[in-house]
């Protein structure tokens, strides 16, 4: 896989030559054939889907519905009947953590970990308010990865549900959850996994993995905003109530009562996001083309040059693991400089990363810091850039030395 | 000067290192707080009014330099002055981080701050602050 004949496929970068582009595990780019995949369906096949018997509308229909199939075979699903487009994966977990609210009851308990991204956390917080159910999480080890021998406890208390981050948005940890979904399943928990951040990156196989629900983010995988896969067990989509409700969505409606459709249909009520769907499944194509394999070994490539270089710089703390369950997010700090003062300087060397808490506060508790600075990469970043991250750097802690602690 | 060296000039630098301002205040008689969500930055700020004058101001938070360095020089910078002083003071340093006025005479050392006006993403730091003193004075925000 070569990144820099990459590149020239996203545009953004014809646009903005000088730019270092690590912020992706935030929103990637767009290859320029999602762009022309979108407006092309905008331009000449664009009706409301399932709704209609002109020719244009059933000819949406079948493309959306192509996209459905398109993302069940790129997450490794058996039916497509599996995935239900959502905006995005923050509106997948509250999906599901409505639907599986009826699972849950007082005392029950939720599991989910400390490295949990707040989309994939303050749903179940809001469902455990409302049920009268706990949280309990999996602590994060010194390293940065799941201490799997408190997981295992923890499913001792019998969790009705186990939600977990596939890849940490902060850390870049890639948790084992094939084996901790088949151990949460046998335990008896409906197993949720946040696949915002793996999905884009590494080979995804939801057959393998055996959870019962992933939610991927389509804007984070080279897709376009507003549409999302979610993927499910028909068997549990078909036991499992609506979420959101009204057009779509219905099977017969009378004044008083309705009866609801099959899934996916029952899960996606009103006009759902076609044309971003049809799009999606082109960044799905572009990703099976070059191989999800070589994107994570690359991603790594960059991750190993990244955590080598800023392993040099004095006083900087780096997180997170190393080895090959690293994939290529890089979250570090300056004890005494906040995140956003580094991020000013990145930005005025045209370098784009993020500053913050990254939407996970309660790791970065853990680790101990407020914020921290986060480079992220994807296929089109090339080993120039992880130089000249460092570089910067390396360069902030000089100009900035006066205030490192 | 780039605008690096032009935001984070030695007094901010200071400022942030060695705050003057920092602390609270045993019997404050107004007191406002200001988070900003998306980056965990947070001021408290204390003041004591005496006879429509402010005696002390001190403040207590977390964050940026911008944040923090803004916070204590606006802790100087209003006292002695009146509730309506200090209060005009905020719409001048707004005027200057939020539409890139050049600093009022009466801003002072708060004209180190100047360079903000060229950062959108960083004006919500150094005004932080100044928001906590008009919910505090009861200007709201």
């Amino acid at each position: 896989m070569d990144p820099r004949a990459l590149k020239k496929d996203f545009p953004i970068f014809e646009a903005h030559p000088e730019l270092v582009f690590l912020d992706s595990a935030a929103s990637s780019q767009k290859p320029r054939s999602v762009i022309h995949a979108l407006a092309r369906f905008y331009e000449s096949a664009y009706a409301n889907v399932h709704r209609s018997s002109y020719r244009l509308s059933e000819a949406a229909t079948e493309a959306y519905e192509a996209a459905r199939e398109t993302l069940a075979r790129f997450l490794g699903a058996q039916d497509p009947r599996e995935v239900v487009f959502v905006r995005n994966a923050t509106e997948g977990v509250n999906l599901l953590a409505h639907a599986l609210g009826g699972r849950v009851g007082p005392g029950d308990t939720i599991l989910v970990t400390e490295m949990e991204h707040h989309a994939n956390l303050v749903p179940w917080q809001q469902l455990a308010v409302h049920t009268g159910a706990r949280i309990r999480a999996v602590p994060v080890t010194e390293e940065g990865r799941l201490d799997l021998s408190a997981f295992d406890q923890l499913l001792a208390e019998g969790p009705k549900i186990v939600a977990l981050a596939h890849m940490s948005n902060v850390l870049g940890t890639i948790n084992p959850v094939a084996e901790m979904a088949k151990k949460a399943k046998e335990a008896g928990a409906i197993v949720v996994v946040d696949g915002a951040q793996a999905a884009p990156h590494l080979p995804v196989n939801v057959a393998e993995l055996g959870a019962d629900f992933y939610v991927t983010s389509g804007h984070k995988m080279l897709g376009p905003t507003g549409a999302s896969a979610l993927w499910g067990r028909l068997a549990l989509w078909r036991e499992l109530p609506p979420f959101l409700t009204g057009g779509g969505m219905i099977e017969r409606v009378e004044l008083e009562a309705s009866t609801f459709t099959e899934p996916p249909a029952r899960f996606e009520a009103g006009t759902p996001p076609f044309a971003e769907a049809v799009a999606l499944a082109e960044a799905a194509r572009y990703l099976e083309a070059v191989g999800r394999d070589a994107v994570l070994a690359h991603d790594q490539a960059l991750t190993r040059r990244a955590l080598e270089g800023l392993k040099t710089i004095p006083d900087l703390e780096v997180f997170g693991p190393e080895g090959p369950d690293r994939g290529g997010v890089v979250s570090f700090a300056f004890p005494g400089l906040h995140a956003h003062d580094l991020a000013t300087f990145l930005a005025e060397k045209q370098i784009a990363v993020r500053a913050g808490h990254h939407c996970a506060q309660p790791l970065h508790q853990k680790l101990g810091v407020p914020a921290t600075t986060r480079a992220s990469f994807y296929l089109y970043n090339t080993e120039e850039d992880v130089d000249r991250l460092v570089e910067a750097v390396a360069e902030a802690r000089r100009f900035f030395k006066d205030w490192i602690a | 000067m780039g605008i690096l060296e032009e935001l984070y000039q030695e007094l901010v630098l200071t400022r942030y290192k060695a705050p003057k301002k920092r602390g609270t205040l045993p019997d404050p008689t107004h007191t406002g707080g200001g988070k900003n969500p998306a980056c965990g930055d947070q001021v408290e700020l204390y003041l004591k009014v005496e006879d429509g004058k402010i005696a002390a101001a001190r403040y207590q938070g977390e964050g940026c330099a911008v944040s923090q360095a803004s916070a204590d020089l606006l802790a100087e910078a209003v006292e002695g002055k009146t509730v309506a002083e200090a209060l005009e003071l905020a719409k001048k340093f707004k005027a200057m981080v939020v539409e890139g006025r050049p600093p009022a005479p009466e801003l002072g050392d708060l004209a180190a701050l100047a360079g903000v006006a060229k950062l959108p993403s960083r004006v919500k730091c150094a005004t932080l602050a100044w928001h906590a003193l008009e919910e505090a004075l009861g200007e709201g925000v």
